[in-house]
């Protein structure tokens, strides 16, 4: 037990490690709101004279451009060097051309409303030539690196540093002089000492930004240092700098092991994850089978009606209610919980109870309701996924170092299985329902004499652990398709859970979850998804050689007979 | 009592037993004469699409055969023996498609069509030898056999059982599954082996091949059924049973209770694998879906419908329900889970002994005396509660 | 502890249990046990609820392994390494508290079954049972008055019949050292003497260990008897010796 203890406190040191994370980027935040700074028709006239005017009104134009601070400048200077700047031939409005199989789709200049598909022949580029090109780069440095938007200049400052253009240094220099959010200084600085490494001359300097790169841990500068290690096919090094290679070597080493532990950190928090789901799916299993002796093939169906509900509740919002959709999931759990556990106590009272002390089949019995149900939910709500969304705060990721990603809604699902995990506990523990149905598991016939009645015990138990199941489907529903199918793809393995667990005991279920959880996240970088499902079913067919009641089984007579 | 004589022992004990192997024999003469002597349209006429439909229903047969003579005599209860099924069906699919030759779409000599498409450029060593008729059909038997060996060997040595053991078969069956659904596995992926052409020179698609197949599995269920008897009828049935009403009672009075149940696991998993290589041929596809926890599962209803315990009655139960599904899911394709999903609840609430059990075993009701019918009636109450 | 005799060369006894420890999550089912039997000799086990006989019986016959201890069977095997099967191959048989017989076997087949001889899985598949095998079961019918139920279901027995099909099958496996645990329970009377008569009868050419509440029984076995407390032996002697000792006594009575 103190063994398990301990999981569960570096289980919780590892998500407070959640604030380690770095760079937070709502999903929201993406799209910058558009600053306006001057109107629309100045801004149409100097694009016209970009098109229409002559060398020097081009570049007066593009300084214009550049000086208004305007978003929608971005992308007609964008269009203007990649060349997808067009004149329609029709009426000579200024487009931006995308490809569209063998046409181009027009969008407006500067409201890039979509106008329509033309044929190549429809249009005329408009053309620049390399010193233009130059004053655009420019241009569209200082209207991002300098946005006034935090993230437009990071999201710039790293478009640089995957340009690594010499010509960006003086703006980024400039850009970086005024800098003060930490975030995007850091991405500045990188930015520079990229440019610094490929553009520059002197060997200090070079070694001085491999430095620099040498702290970040990301995949992209991890490349970017590497390539300065590549040897040409004879064998010799390409950069002739000893110094260089000798910093980059370093460099190398120090972002390689913050990779790896990084990695190894991602590992194990979707091994947590999966956990957590796992564990979810087992509790409902680990209190039928484990207080009841009952197996409920049915089980993966509750999970399944626990997500159906969610659906019909976020059905219901979005029609009546679309404001208050985030709230949506507030109702879906108790209407989950309540709908998964009365199916279960309608299972108990009308199928299971008459077959107490036969369990192979009862496994049957239940096998064909679950049949039941998934067909049942198949007529009425289609077999093909329904729509369950995601609340806001649920949508989004927490970016850590190294270009890792952990979604809000995986984390909140960690959280949300500790928060039943819990709840549990305290109801097997500390309340007089969970007193007798400790009792009826562990010697049925004593606690019927001495007046528990244990029916109602077997029917509350199994729709608890219904129930639970049904929550699980809240939760569920958020990360997986929302299918009849849904409860099949979970049921062996929360079977697995259970039995390496071991029976009976919730503790054991924690653990076993965890453990499957993380020990299939570690194997699937080298063995792949389906090959480490199939090892770690091997696994725990062998591992019940050693134990075959599993890693926390009850022991003594009782247990015998 | 007393042990009578080899053909009194497997044939008579069990009127329902002879009616299965004579029917089945008789089937497999007058079927293959009835279809190429009588004109269609005479109403003794036996159409081609019926004589592959009946041949499906008996490797069913053959593998509910399989599924209760541990399930019913053992207490075993096997939520993965469509495992050795699909097996014994790759190790045939395996063979057939090295007769295929280089017949195949890309018209390569050795390679079947898959691998060409993986751009492999030679066999994998386990596709070693299966163009040999001889060795593909011990292939047949000794890879279900041995993965039921070690499976069994290590299940029963830790002495996992009752539940426990359903499930990590499931778990078996599930893993070989998801194994077999990888194309990298040289084994097809998704789609199996398919587009045979000939098994030892005979034309798949022709009629004489079919009734061949259908005869053969016919001779296969009685083969099955009366290997199956003699084991049931011999002292090693005897312990089986005790095993399933008092295990431990079975390791006192000395018996290796692992052994006995490995020995009758085997031999069910080569049963089933020898159903599921006469099955492939007849329908022409052998793929992962094979594999799938329900399959297996549904073959326990199978064998509970007809009356686990009495052997004929798991072939009869195969039969009745796949009949029923090739009739709803052609009829009602909506219903036939339903009937499925029912048919398992109804089965286990109100007919535990299957249809065979509550008809009364047929001849046994007339030759036991009253207080041994009782006795057997309280058995099917509380005996198999002891026995898990 | 309250041994009387000096203690015997082991090769003198049938079992001989040496400083056994079970123990079940911290609470212990048998406390450092030592004693023996003779060979030939027929033994009482006493003991209050709880005192460890049924565990004792498990550790002897495979079931439960001890976590320290040895038990030597006839001198020499160590009983702890060994399974349940290989115990019982070697000559120890055991009857439960609950009578457990084959409940869908008929009588004769429960003997059958319990048969001495080979227990190798390929054998009982060609197995025929030869007359003087044929004869051996018709007489231990009659010794434990089955005869008239051979065809039975033993499912079918009244409880008496069960425990005694169940000693039946004892005598047919024909062990070395019998374990026999509360045989009297549920009898009648006069099945009750029976049962002790019976028992008699066989420890002549068995040596028997018997674990019983029912006092009276065990009185009439007239052997000696060892009287068991929370894993450890608390007197062993005669009926008259172990009835008198206080602490025995104690224990029986309460505090």
């Amino acid at each position: 037990m103190r063994k398990v203890r301990f999981l569960l406190v570096l289980m919780a040191v590892l998500m407070v490690g959640g604030p380690l994370a770095v760079e937070v980027s709502p999903a929201a935040a993406d799209e910058a709101p558009a600053t306006a700074a001057i109107d629309i028709d100045a801004l149409r006239s100097m694009v016209d004279d970009l098109v229409a005017g002559s060398f020097g009104d081009k570049m007066t134009a593009v300084r214009d451009l550049a000086d208004s601070g305007d978003d929608r400048a971005i992308p007609v200077l964008e269009a203007f060097l990649n060349g997808a700047l067009y004149t329609r031939a029709t009426d000579g409005r200024v487009v931006i051309g995308e490809r569209r199989g063998r046409g181009l789709l027009l969008r407006d200049a500067l409201t890039l409303e979509e106008l329509e598909v033309v044929p190549t022949t429809a249009v005329n580029r408009v053309a620049i030539n390399n010193r233009l090109r130059g004053m655009v780069r420019t241009a569209l440095g200082s209207l991002t690196l300098m946005s006034p938007n935090t993230e437009r200049r990071r999201q710039a400052a790293h478009a640089v540093f995957r340009a690594r253009s010499a010509d960006a240094e003086p703006l980024l220099q400039e850009a970086l002089a005024i800098e003060t959010e930490p975030s995007v200084r850091r991405r500045m600085e990188r930015a520079l000492a990229a440019i610094h490494l490929v553009h520059g001359t002197e060997t200090e300097q070079r070694v001085a930004a491999l430095e620099v790169l040498g702290r970040v841990s990301d995949r992209e500068v991890r490349t970017l240092v590497a390539s300065v290690l590549i040897q040409d096919s004879d064998g010799n090094p390409v950069e002739a700098d000893d110094a260089v290679r000798a910093a980059a070597a370093d460099a190398l080493a120090s972002i390689d092991g913050r990779l790896a532990l990084w990695g190894f950190a991602v590992n194990v928090f979707q091994g947590v994850s999966l956990g957590s789901v796992l564990l979810l799916a087992a509790f409902g299993l680990a209190i039928t089978f484990g207080v009841m002796g009952v197996i409920n093939m049915a089980h993966g169906e509750m999970v399944m009606l626990g997500a159906y509900t969610t659906f019909l509740v976020q059905q219901a919002f979005r029609m009546w209610a679309p404001d208050a959709f985030d709230y949506s999931l507030a109702v879906a759990l108790p209407a989950a919980f309540l709908v998964a556990g009365a199916f279960g106590i309608a299972i108990e009272r009308g199928i299971i109870r008459f077959l107490y002390g036969r369990p192979l089949e009862t496994l049957l019995a239940t096998w064909g309701l679950s049949l039941i149900l998934q067909q049942l939910v198949r007529t009425v709500f289609g077999s093909s996924n329904v729509e369950v969304g995601n609340p806001s705060w649920m949508s989004g990721a927490v970016e850590i170092a190294g270009g890792f990603a952990l979604t809000y809604n995986r984390i909140w699902i960690i959280v949300f299985s500790l928060m039943v995990f819990a709840m549990l506990l305290v109801v097997m523990r500390h309340t007089g329902f969970g007193l007798r149905m400790r009792a009826v598991t562990q010697n049925r016939q004593m606690a019927a004499s001495m007046g528990i009645r244990t029916g109602r015990i077997d029917a509350l138990t199994f729709g608890l652990g219904s129930g639970v199941a049904g929550l699980a489907g809240v939760a569920l529903s958020q990360i997986d398709n929302v299918s009849p199918n849904l409860g099949q793809g979970y049921i062996i393995d929360s079977f697995m859970v259970v039995v390496f667990g071991g029976v009976g005991n919730l503790w054991g279920t924690f653990v076993g979850a965890f453990t499957l959880g993380i020990v299939n996240k570690f194997i699937e970088p080298y063995a792949g998804a389906v090959l480490a499902k199939i090892l770690v079913l091997v696994a725990i067919i062998l591992f019940i050689q050693k134990r075959p009641r599993g890693l926390f089984a009850l022991r003594g007579r009782a247990v015998e007979n | 009592m007393t042990v009578g004589g080899p053909l009194t022992r497997l044939l008579l004990g069990s009127p329902g037993g002879l009616v299965l192997v004579v029917v089945t024999l008789a089937a497999a003469v007058l079927v293959p004469v009835l279809h190429l002597t009588q004109p269609p349209g005479s109403p003794f006429f036996v159409p081609t699409w019926l004589v592959s439909l009946l041949g499906k229903y008996l490797c069913y047969a053959l593998l509910a055969l399989a599924v209760d003579l541990i399930w019913g005599f053992c207490g075993i209860l096997s939520l993965g023996h469509g495992a050795f099924f699909a097996l014994g069906g790759y190790a045939m699919g395996m063979h057939l498609m090295r007769q295929v030759g280089d017949r195949g779409v890309y018209g390569h000599p050795v390679l079947p069509d898959f691998m060409v498409f993986l751009n492999w450029n030679e066999l994998p060593w386990y596709w070693l030898g299966f163009d040999s008729f001889p060795f593909a059909m011990l292939m047949v038997l000794l890879v279900p056999g041995a993965l039921a060996f070690v499976f069994g060997f290590l299940a029963f040595r830790s002495r996992v059982s009752g539940v426990y053991f359903s499930i990590i078969s499931q778990a078996m069956t599930f893993a070989l599954m998801l194994a077999f659904f990888r194309s990298d596995m040289g084994f097809g992926g998704n789609n199996g082996l398919t587009d045979f052409k000939e098994l030892l020179g005979f034309d798949l698609q022709a009629v004489e091949t079919r009734l061949g197949l259908f005869s053969a599995s016919c001779v296969a269920l009685a083969l099955g059924y009366l290997v199956s008897r003699f084991i049931v009828t011999s002292r090693l049935g005897k312990v089986l049973v005790a095993v399933r009403d008092a295990e431990s009672r079975t390791r006192f009075i000395g018996y290796r209770v692992e052994y006995y149940k490995l020995f009758v696991f085997v031999v069910s998993a080569m049963m089933a694998g020898v159903a599921g290589a006469l099955y492939v041929p007849q329908v022409g596809i052998i793929n992962p879906s094979e594999f799938a926890p329900a399959f297996s599962i549904e073959v326990v209803v199978w064998v509970a419908v007809g009356g686990r315990g009495t052997l004929y009655g798991a072939a009869l139960g195969a039969g009745l329900v796949n009949y029923g599904k090739t009739y709803l899911t052609a009829a009602m394709p909506e219903v036939w889970l339903f009937a499925l999903g029912a048919l398992f609840i109804l089965v286990t609430l109100f007919l535990p002994k299957g249809i065979v059990g509550t008809l009364g075993g047929m001849g046994d009701r007339f030759r036991r005396p009253a207080a041994e019918r009782r006795a057997i009636a309280l058995r099917a109450a509380e005996g198999q509660r002891a026995a898990e | 502890m309250a041994t009387v005799h000096a203690r015997p060369e082991v090769h003198d006894t049938i079992l001989y249990l040496d400083g056994v420890t079970v123990s079940f999550d911290g609470f212990k089912a048998l406390n450092n046990l030592s004693f023996y039997v003779l060979a030939g000799e027929l033994r009482a086990i006493i003991g209050p609820n709880g005192a460890g006989k049924t565990t004792m019986m498990d550790v002897v016959t495979g079931k439960t392994r001890p976590s320290t201890g040895s038990v030597l069977f006839n001198g020499g095997v160590d009983l702890t390494r060994l399974d349940e099967a290989r115990i019982a191959n070697l000559g120890i048989g055991r009857k439960f508290q609950k009578p457990t017989v084959f409940e869908s076997h008929t009588v004769w087949d429960n003997l059958e079954l319990a048969l001495a001889g080979s227990r190798n899985v390929f054998n009982a598949l060609f197995f025929r049972l030869r007359p003087p095998q044929r004869q051996r079961i018709e007489q231990v019918l009659e010794t434990v008055s089955l005869a008239v139920a051979r065809d039975t279901l033993a499912g079918a027995l009244s409880h008496g019949q069960k425990q005694w099909l169940e000693i039946g099958m004892l005598l047919m496996q024909d062990p070395e050292l019998l374990l026999v645990d509360e045989p009297a329970a549920g009898m009648t009377d006069a099945e009750t003497e029976q049962t002790a008569e019976l028992l008699k009868g066989i420890a002549k050419t068995h040596s028997v260990v018997v674990v019983e509440h029912d006092m009276v029984f065990v009185k009439a076995l007239e052997s000696r008897v060892t009287v068991l407390h929370e894993g450890s032996v608390l007197a062993e002697g005669s009926m008259e010796h172990v009835q008198n000792d206080p602490r025995v006594i104690e224990v029986y009575l309460g505090r």
